[in-house]
C-alpha cells in the first residue's frame, strides 16, 4: 500500500502523479544519465541533436499545434545564430549576454515577420515564409563585410569562457559542459512546451488548427493567438540558433539557407507533429539516419527527399502521432 | 558609360528575364489555379529542362542550331513525362491536400537535385546559342539570341492563352478551375485534367529553361531562383490569375534588370521579396487576384 504513504506528497505536488510529466521528465533524465556511458563522439553528436531538437520544438509549436506550416524558420534560427555571434564578435559581449542578444534578435524579427506573413493563410503563408527566409539569407550574403558572407566566422575561445559568481568559470569548449547546457536548454524547451500546450492558450491553438473559423466565432481572437504562437515559435528557434553559435563557435550563412527551414519540418513530421517529444525523437533519428547514410553514399539529399515523400504519403502522423492514435491516447 | 546606355542595357536584360520568368511563372500559376496546389519542385523541372537541353544539344555537336531545336522539342517532353509520373504516383496519392502536396514536392525537389548532381555532375554545362548574330547599338553590341528568347516566350505565352480561351481543352481546364465538383458532375474527367495540367505546367518551366540555357549555363542548383521569382510573380499578380502573372513578370523582370545592372543581383532579389511584403500589406490577394473565398 505504498500509495497511502505517497498521498501527502501527491497532494502537495499533484504533478508527481501526472504520467505525462513523468514521461517527459524521464526522457530528460535518461539524457542526463546517457552522458555517463556515451562515447566522446556520441556526446558531441548528442549535443548537436539536442540543440537542433530545441529548434524543432519551437517549429512544432507553430506547425504541430497552431497548424501553420512555415517554410522559413531558418530566418529565426539564423537571427539567434547571428544575433549571438555578431554580438560576441563585434560588441565583445560575453556568452550569456550574447545568448540573450540572439534571443532578442529572434523576438524582434519574428514579431515583425509575423505581422506581415499572418496576413496570408494556407499556401500563401507557406510561400511567403519561404521567400522571407530566402530574403534574410540573401541579406546575410549581401552584408558580407559584417557577416563574412558564405564562409561565416568562428567565435574565438575566450568569448566562450563564462565567469560565474564565486570565482568559478565555465568553459563552453568543454564537451561535458556543452552537453549539459544543451540538455538544460532542451529541458526548458520541452517542459515549457508541455506546459504551454496544456494551458488554455495551447487549447486555443489546437482549436485554430482544427477549425479557425469556428474558433473565431466562439469569440477567440485567432489573429492575436496565431501571432503569439508565431513569435514564441520564432523565439525558441532563435534560442536554439544562439546556443548553436555559442556551443559550436560556428556562424555561417549555410545555417540560414532553405535547407535549414525544411529540416525542422522533416524532423517534426518524422517524430510526430503536435506531440511534445516528437521533435526530439525525429531530430535524433534523422541525425543518425543521415549519419549512417552519408557513410554509405554521397546521396544525402536523396535520403532527405525520400524520407519526406515516404512520411507524407504513407505515414503522415509520424512516429509518436501514430503511437498516440493506436496505444497511448493521453500522450501530449 | 552614361546612365542612358546603361538604362537601355538594363531594360533589355530585364526584358529577357521577364520573358523567361513569365513562362516559368505561368506554369506555376496554371497548376495553382486549376489544381489549387503549390508545386515547390517547379524550379527543379526548370533545372531538369536545362540539363536535358545540354544533353540533347551535345548529341549533335556539329550543328548548334539543330542540337538546340532537338533540345527545344525533346527536353520539355521528357520533363512533362517525369512530371506526369510524379503526379500519378505521389500527388494523386496524397489527394492534392495543400499541405501534404507542399511537403511531397519538397521531397521531389531534393530527389531531383540529387539526380541532377549524380547524372550531370557539379559543373555548369554550356549550350551554344542556335543563332549568333549581334545587334549593334550605338554603345555596344547585344546578342541577337536574346531577342529570339523574348519573341519565342511571347509566342508561347500567346499560345497558352489561345489554348486556354479558344480550345476544348482550355474550356475543360477553366471549368475545373472554376468549380471542380460541378465540372465532375458534367462528366469532365477532372482526374485526367489534373494530370495534363501538372505536366503542362512542368513543360512550360522546361521550355523556359531551354530558351535561357544558351545565355545562362545549366547547373543542378539552378532551380531555386526561378522558383522564388515565380512565387514572387504569382503572389504579386494574384494566385491563379494569368493576366496578373504576365503583368507581374514584366514588373519583376524589368526591376530585376535595372537593380542588377546598377547595384547587385543579390540586392535585386532582396528588393523583389520586399515588394511582395508591400503587396501583401496593401492588397493581400495580389494585384489581379480575387479576394479569398
Amino acid at each position: 500500500m505504498s500509495r497511502i504513504g505517497l498521498a501527502p506528497a501527491l497532494q502537495r505536488y499533484p504533478w508527481l502523479a501526472d504520467r505525462a510529466v513523468l514521461v517527459h521528465a524521464g526522457v530528460l533524465a535518461a539524457l542526463l544519465v546517457a552522458q555517463l556511458v556515451a562515447s566522446e563522439y556520441a556526446i558531441l553528436s548528442l549535443t548537436r541533436v539536442m540543440v537542433l531538437a530545441v529548434y524543432a520544438v519551437g517549429y512544432n509549436l507553430l506547425f504541430g499545434y497552431a497548424g501553420l506550416l512555415s517554410l522559413g524558420h531558418a530566418m529565426f534560427f539564423a537571427a539567434g545564430l547571428y544575433g549571438a555571434g555578431l554580438a560576441a564578435e563585434h560588441l565583445a559581449l560575453g556568452a550569456p549576454a550574447a545568448f540573450l542578444a540572439g534571443i532578442g534578435a529572434g523576438l524582434v524579427l519574428s514579431a515583425l515577420a509575423g505581422l506581415v506573413v499572418l496576413r496570408t493563410s494556407g499556401v500563401g503563408f507557406m510561400i511567403v515564409t519561404l521567400m522571407f527566409a530566402q530574403a534574410a539569407y540573401l541579406t546575410l550574403l549581401y552584408l558580407a563585410p559584417i557577416t563574412r558572407g558564405q564562409d561565416g566566422f568562428a567565435l574565438k575561445g575566450d568569448i566562450r569562457r563564462v565567469l560565474l559568481p564565486g570565482g568559478l568559470s565555465l568553459d563552453l569548449t568543454n564537451p561535458a559542459a556543452g552537453y549539459n547546457l544543451a540538455l538544460a536548454l532542451l529541458a526548458v524547451a520541452v517542459l515549457g512546451c508541455l506546459a504551454l500546450v496544456r494551458s488554455p492558450f495551447g487549447r486555443v491553438l489546437v482549436a485554430i488548427r482544427e477549425n479557425e473559423e469556428r474558433t473565431r466565432l466562439l469569440g477567440y481572437d485567432t489573429w492575436a493567438n496565431k501571432l503569439i504562437a508565431f513569435v514564441v515559435s520564432g523565439t525558441v528557434a532563435a534560442a536554439a540558433g544562439a546556443a548553436y553559435a555559442l556551443l559550436f563557435a560556428n556562424v555561417g550563412a549555410e545555417l540560414a539557407s532553405i535547407q535549414y527551414s525544411i529540416l525542422p519540418l522533416l524532423w517534426v513530421l518524422l517524430g510526430g507533429a503536435g506531440t511534445v517529444l516528437g521533435p526530439l525523437l525525429g531530430t535524433l533519428l534523422m541525425f543518425y539516419l543521415v549519419d549512417v547514410a552519408s557513410g554509405q553514399t554521397h546521396a544525402y539529399m536523396l535520403v532527405v527527399g525520400a524520407a519526406l515523400l515516404v512520411l507524407v504519403v504513407w505515414f503522415p502522423k509520424g512516429l509518436l502521432g501514430t503511437l498516440r492514435e493506436r496505444m497511448v491516447p493521453w500522450l501530449p | 558609360m552614361d546612365i542612358g546606355p546603361n538604362l537601355v542595357l538594363a531594360l533589355l536584360e530585364g526584358l529577357v528575364s521577364a520573358a523567361v520568368l513569365a513562362l516559368t511563372a505561368l506554369g506555376l500559376s496554371l497548376v495553382f489555379g486549376v489544381m489549387r496546389i503549390v508545386n515547390v519542385a517547379h524550379g527543379e523541372f526548370f533545372m531538369l529542362g536545362a540539363l536535358l537541353a545540354w544533353w540533347f544539344a551535345s548529341l549533335v555537336p556539329a550543328s548548334p542550331a539543330l542540337g538546340f531545336l532537338l533540345a527545344l522539342v525533346l527536353s520539355p517532353l521528357a520533363v512533362g513525362a517525369v512530371a506526369l509520373l510524379c503526379e500519378r504516383t505521389v500527388l494523386k496519392r496524397v489527394n492534392y491536400d495543400p499541405e501534404a502536396t507542399i511537403v511531397a514536392t519538397i521531397g521531389l525537389l531534393y530527389i531531383f537535385q540529387q539526380l541532377g548532381l549524380s547524372f550531370f555532375g557539379p559543373v555548369a554545362r554550356p549550350v551554344p546559342p542556335p543563332v549568333s548574330f549581334r545587334i549593334e547599338l550605338p554603345w555596344y553590341g547585344w546578342s541577337g539570341y536574346k531577342l529570339v528568347v523574348v519573341a519565342a516566350s511571347a509566342a508561347l505565352v500567346l499560345g497558352v492563352w489561345l489554348v486556354l480561351t479558344r480550345t476544348r481543352l482550355g474550356l475543360v481546364m477553366r471549368a475545373t478551375q472554376h468549380d471542380r465538383e460541378t465540372a465532375q458532375a458534367f462528366a469532365i474527367p477532372v482526374d485526367r485534367v489534373y494530370a495534363i495540367v501538372f505536366a503542362l505546367g512542368a513543360m512550360l518551366a522546361a521550355v523556359a529553361a531551354v530558351l535561357i540555357v544558351p545565355i545562362r549555363q545549366a547547373h543542378y542548383l539552378m532551380g531555386l531562383d526561378p522558383l522564388l521569382f515565380s512565387f514572387i510573380v504569382v503572389i504579386i499578380g494574384g494566385l491563379g490569375s494569368i493576366l496578373g502573372t504576365l503583368v507581374a513578370a514584366l514588373i519583376v523582370g524589368l526591376s530585376d534588370g535595372i537593380v542588377s545592372v546598377f547595384f547587385s543581383p543579390t540586392l535585386a532579389k532582396i528588393l523583389a521579396t520586399l515588394m511582395v511584403a508591400l503587396v501583401l500589406v496593401v492588397r493581400p490577394q495580389g494585384l489581379f487576384g480575387e479576394a479569398a473565398r
